[in-house]
């Protein structure tokens, strides 16, 4: 295999995992309170500077990615119990615009707090190192955020098929009302789910920084949209789903900046809204759902 | 009106009223405000500063958008988030089409041949800017209008990002990031007044038509609507393609009153902002939507120098923001619900007087 296609898998499937981490969570609340939580990118933004915070603190690396998990937990119970309960009688449309109110208030209290400059988030040099794999190489922030990837989606499986509150966020997400008249604690399960869903955001927004070397108060949009589109690639509110969804589009996105001439490379963005587009339309269930309720 | 009243525009059927509709008189009433208003505008408009001019055009651009933004959301009920997009078409159209012809030559060079020289006069640019904006609109309008509710918003946001993506790589036409500048101020105060009172005029008569309620049937219940024989679908792909050419014709005022254009314009914030027009003015109330597109562009610039100086940027938006919630919240319907205030509908609406 030649390097240049290598280099290319391991870079899609690196930003992959951040696309599936996120668009887990994504799915999760989708899933659960039938939301679209267009404010979930921004805690991406919120894990990176919470690690970047907590690294100039002095903190070890391992401690950080633990204890930015904790932060996105916190963050997403927040505004579920602050904003999100209170409305939860409310159409779709009046809890995707609150979300989507949220969203700018992160935004711009960020901004205002942080200012907008571009900041420097670098891992630390070890990690800028090049492995070889059989004749071709790879650089360890990419190894690392796949393999870190990996074992966060197989806790968050072992947690949602093996425990009692998997149990619970299942029978929710299956039917609310059922749930709760089955003793379901909903509000409790409700909050676990952002909580879990928070903080995988929390976690990828690290990695996120880490891989891109660079973070600012609105870089929450686009890691926020790509998890959207990732969940209707799979089928929106299956955690399977997001996750082969998210795989797919880093894949898809980084083979069409790789694959195709340079000068299509600045089209990516518009290309993987067009394929958002296409796929709504053609199969709105997504690629991996056998059936939905309807959305087109 | 009381809150268990039925929506007036959807009770009223025409003719219908005890005392048929007096068309004389709301016509000479309509005919006094519109007089009433330019008199208010020629009077402000001797002793405004220049800032102030341009500032009171916006918001007059700001509420053609708001209203535009009403019809396709509000009154229709679809949550489109499309309007930056259609915006910057328009602009981008009106831009080059009007782009002095001194610097068509070197800087537009995809520019085909009769157009770079020759520098379309004003009006012609933003009624060609309208054309191929209607055109587009209903291009996508009939792909995209098969989605509902957030996916259709979603998906519309997406348009959003594909018009930035073109904007910034067609370098031959847009000049790629750093937009278009020097375009000609050509539109001024009285220009995006009228447009405003076209506007608003326009879409108080769809309103209030079989239409109108043809689209406030299609946004309570679809199914229903098709039922009575409303063709949903055709009153869809009207109400988006109305509202992106007006959104398209604002993006061309746009381009000629700030004279410059770039792919960052107008975005998602911009999308935001109409969202939280049109909510915070009530889903269908033109004058809620007039009401709150006034407040937040008064609130944007007011704030402004409180950000520059103390260097809080992002509180005004922060502030709109707050308010959405907060309003969704506590009274989801918006200021007026669907409908307007009485009074207003009072002066125009004769037949009404109960």
């Amino acid at each position: 295999m030649s390097q240049y296609l290598f280099q290319q898998i391991v870079n899609g499937l690196s930003l992959g995992s951040l696309y599936a981490l996120i668009a887990i969570g994504f799915s999760m609340i989708y899933g659960i309170v039938r939301l679209i939580n267009f404010a979930h990118g921004d805690l991406v933004m919120i894990g990176a500077f919470a690690s970047l915070a907590m690294v100039q603190m002095g903190m070890p690396w391992p401690l950080v990615a633990l204890l930015v998990l904790v932060v996105g937990a916190c963050a997403g119970m927040t505004i579920e119990t602050v904003i999100f309960r209170p409305m939860r009688s409310a159409t779709q449309v009046t809890g995707f615009i609150a979300t989507l109110a949220v969203s700018v208030l992160i935004q711009n209290g960020a901004l205002l707090l942080l200012s907008g400059q571009q900041r420097s988030f670098q891992f630390p040099a070890v990690m800028r190192q090049r492995v070889e794999i059989g004749g071709v190489s790879a650089s360890l922030t990419d190894l690392t955020i796949i393999v870190m990837a990996v074992v966060l989606i197989a806790a968050l499986l072992f947690v949602v098929y093996r425990t009692r509150l998997g149990t619970a966020m299942r029978a929710t997400s299956e039917n609310l009302l059922a749930a709760q008249l089955m003793g379901v604690p909903v509000n409790r399960t409700i909050l676990a789910a952002f909580a879990i869903g928070s903080g995988l955001a929390a976690i990828a927004g690290l990695m996120w920084g880490g891989k891109f070397g660079q973070i600012h108060p609105l870089m929450g949009l686009a890691p926020g949209l790509k998890a959207f589109i990732a969940c209707v690639i799979g089928g929106v509110g299956s955690i399977g789903g997001a996750l082969l969804g998210g795989y797919l589009l880093g894949m898809a996105e980084v083979l069409f900046v790789g694959l195709l001439p340079p000068e299509y490379a600045s089209y990516r963005d518009s290309f993987v809204f067009l394929l958002l587009i296409v796929i709504l339309l053609v199969k709105p269930s997504g690629l991996f759902m056998r059936h939905v309720e309807e959305r087109a | 009106m009381s809150k268990n009243a039925p929506d007036p525009a959807i009770a009223a059927a025409p003719g219908q009223g005890p005392a048929a509709m007096r068309p004389a008189a709301a016509g000479l009433r309509l005919a006094a405000l519109v007089l009433l208003l330019l008199a208010a505008l020629w009077a402000f408009s001797g002793q405004a500063s220049a800032y102030g001019l341009t500032l009171a055009a916006l918001a007059c651009l700001n509420i053609t958008l708001a209203v535009s933004m009403q019809l396709t959301n509000g009154l229709t009920g679809l949550f489109s988030l499309g309007h930056p997009a259609f915006m910057m078409v328009g602009a981008y159209v009106a831009a080059v089409l009007g782009y002095p012809v001194a610097r068509k030559s070197t800087m537009l060079f995809a520019l085909p041949e009769p157009f770079v020289s020759w520098q379309m006069p004003f009006v012609l640019s933003v009624i060609s800017a309208a054309v191929i904006v209607g055109l587009i609109a209903f291009l996508i309008g009939i792909i995209v209008l098969r989605l509902k509710g957030h996916y259709l918003a979603v998906a519309t946001l997406g348009l959003i990002v594909i018009v930035q993506g073109l904007a910034i790589n067609w370098q031959g036409l847009t000049r790629g990031g750093s937009g278009l500048s020097g375009i000609p101020r050509l539109t001024n105060i009285w220009w995006c007044a009228g447009l405003m009172m076209l506007v608003l005029l326009i879409v108080w008569r769809i309103k209030f038509s079989s239409l109108g309620r043809a689209m406030m049937a299609t946004r309570e219940n679809q199914l229903a609507a098709e039922c009575i024989g409303v063709r949903t679908a055709r009153v869809k792909l009207i109400a988006f393609v109305l509202g992106a050419i007006i959104a398209g014709v604002v993006g061309a005022f746009m381009a000629h009153l700030i004279t410059v254009v770039t792919p960052r314009s107008y975005g998602i914030v911009l999308a935001f902002n109409l969202v939280a027009m049109v909510v915070l003015g009530g889903t269908g109330s033109i004058i809620g939507a007039v009401l709150a597109a006034l407040v937040i562009t008064l609130l944007g610039e007011s704030l402004k120098p409180l950000e520059e100086s103390m260097g809080l940027y992002g509180l005004s938006q922060m502030i709109v923001a707050l308010m959405l919630v907060l309003v969704l919240r506590f009274r989801p319907a918006g200021l007026f619900g669907s409908g307007e205030p009485r009074w207003i509908t009072r002066l125009f609406r004769p037949e009404m007087k109960q």
